[in-house]
């Protein structure tokens, strides 16, 4: 479905990323794993077009993803929650949902949409005409996701969904991504927390100073030496 | 009818039934003024406000449009009402090209770029004296002896900018603009053409600006570089009047090109003569006060913090 062959991206003069290679297969759940600087969020920010590689190629079901402006990525079916949320903090959470609608299918159905989300999420419901701004963490990234489902996207990325999330609030995340996995939507997560996207994973990719050094399902990392050492601290 | 509507109703006949009222020709040239200033800081809060590009070269717009006008009736004996048509238009063009080059750079960048523009522009006027007279300026005639015409001109103009800058923050152009301010990675991942959407609300932008500057070409019969293209009475005057007001409301430049006009006036004229001469000399320093008062105090202007500055004022009124 998704193919990532062989990419280098540069900010400026400094490489971060080298020969960076995976592939997320329909419906599946992948995980790029690494700590902070490995290059995790710069892969899939290339992936929406906002760093354009300068050797390689992405490829989703066949069309060329490099080098099409980042406003075209969406089109195509695949969706970027950022990290950090990145929610347009003055606009109500309605709002919100309504920017994340453009045309086609996801605009006939963004009333069917929404009403998906707020059964997902039904805290958004008591608060959509609230700014999005005010609300807490967790509920900033419910509607940074929800915004993200109003598209009807193929595929969702999703950049550090559980930062700086109380673990109880991370496990609802979690769950909330495996639910909209059931329902076909692949799914490409980017997280440090390594244990839990490890074993809710069907694959997951490691990544270490810009480059992809392993990579297994979820179950061989979890018992792979390095992984425990690097990441789990056993 | 709501309350809020009452009042715009009031308003309205007020301002139409003033000129009817007070045949002073001090009051209505300062109102006349007033509603370009309405224009201009609308025009720029669109831009500004709204879709978060914070310009600091409206000259450039306003220029053009009063040298499109005002060049047309002197080389081509065009009237020059047509040229506020063709000012709007020609603004708009020059405001394509400005968006081509400036809309590259992101915050800071595209402010610093726009206030080089400004003054790029200003030389151009000032140096290329075959089409633009130089410093010597455009002098037309005055259509009317009288200024009501002007007035209910002008007032016509600044209501259908106000409408304009409503009805389009009312469609998903509006959402978009807001959008692009808030977050322009988030936007773009949205499947929102950034670069197309900031040159839409530009291009609206510089037509209304464009139209003002005609306007004021018709109005005062002449203009130069220094004045049109000034970076201190026109770039950062706007900023100020949207600052002012309020930015990103629809009514706070309204609001603030009436209040900057009414303390430039102030000051200007010593307080209508009742203090000493040197204090119309202190304006741009009282302006400088006014900016940081407003931003430490109601960083969203006098219509965006309108409830906190009823509570603090009317407070005692209140309570009884």
């Amino acid at each position: 479905m998704l193919n990532i062959n062989g990419i280098d991206i540069f900010y400026g003069d400094l490489q971060v990323l080298w020969d960076v290679s995976f592939s997320v297969k329909e419906k599946e759940i992948v995980v790029l794993i690494g700590s902070n600087g490995a290059g995790k969020s710069t892969t899939i920010k290339a992936i929406s077009s906002l760093l354009t590689p300068t050797k390689g190629s992405i490829e989703f079901n066949g069309v060329r993803l490099d080098h099409l402006p980042p406003n075209k990525i969406i089109e195509h079916g695949i969706v970027h929650v950022p990290e950090s949320r990145r929610l347009f903090t003055g606009m109500s959470v309605e709002e919100n949902l309504i920017m994340g609608f453009l045309r086609g299918e996801s605009k006939v159905k963004r009333f069917e949409t929404m009403d998906y989300v707020f059964e997902l999420f039904p805290k958004l419901k008591e608060r959509r005409k609230q700014m999005a701004g005010t609300l807490s963490g967790g509920e900033q990234q419910m509607a940074a996701i929800g915004r993200g489902l109003m598209s009807l996207p193929k595929i969702m990325m999703f950049d550090e969904p559980s930062l700086g999330l109380a673990p109880l609030l991370v496990q609802e995340i979690f769950e909330m991504i495996k639910k909209i996995k059931s329902e076909g939507v692949t799914i490409l997560l980017v997280e440090q927390n390594v244990t839990k996207t490890l074993a809710m994973c069907d694959r997951a990719y490691v990544m270490e100073n810009g480059r992809i050094i392993l990579n297994g399902t979820g179950k061989e990392l979890l018992e792979n030496k390095k992984v425990k050492e690097a990441f789990l601290g056993i | 009818m709501n309350k809020k509507n009452g009042i715009l109703v009031v308003l309205g006949i007020i301002l139409l039934v003033f000129p009817l009222v007070v045949h002073s020709d001090y009051y209505q040239h300062l109102i006349i003024i007033a509603f370009i200033w309405v224009i201009i800081g609308s025009s720029w809060n669109l831009l500004a406000g709204y879709t978060g590009q914070v310009s600091f070269g409206h000259a450039i717009f306003f220029g053009i449009g009063a040298y499109t006008a005002g060049i047309l009736a002197m080389k081509l004996g065009i009237s020059a009402w047509w040229g506020m048509m063709f000012g709007g238009i020609t603004a708009m063009l020059i405001g394509l090209f400005v968006g081509w080059v400036c809309f590259r750079l992101r915050g800071p960048y595209f402010a610093l770029a726009t206030l080089a523009g400004g003054e790029i522009f200003r030389l151009i006027a000032t140096n290329w004296e075959a089409l633009t007279e130089g410093m010597v300026g455009i002098l037309i005639m005055q259509t009317f002896r009288s200024k009501l015409p002007y007035y209910y001109i002008g007032l016509a103009l600044a209501a259908s900018c106000i409408y304009v800058v409503h009805l389009t923050m009312k469609t998903k152009w509006g959402y978009y603009f807001v959008s692009i301010r808030e977050d322009q990675d988030a936007a773009a991942s949205l499947g929102i053409n950034i670069v197309l959407y900031k040159n839409i609300s530009l291009l609206i932008s510089s037509f209304f600006t464009g139209m003002a500057g005609a306007f004021y070409m018709n109005y005062m019969g002449f203009i130069d570089p220094e004045v049109v293209f000034s970076l201190h009475f026109v770039s950062i005057m706007a900023i100020l009047v949207g600052i002012v007001g309020g930015v990103a409301t629809i009514w706070g430049p309204a609001v603030g090109a009436f209040v900057m006009v009414g303390l430039q006036e102030t000051f200007r004229s010593a307080f209508f003569g009742l203090a000493p001469k040197w204090v119309s000399q202190g304006h741009a320093l009282v302006f400088g006060l006014l900016v940081i008062f407003v931003i430490m105090f109601f960083a969203n202007g006098i219509v965006g913090d309108w409830e906190k500055i009823k509570k603090i004022f009317f407070k005692t009124r209140e309570t009884t």
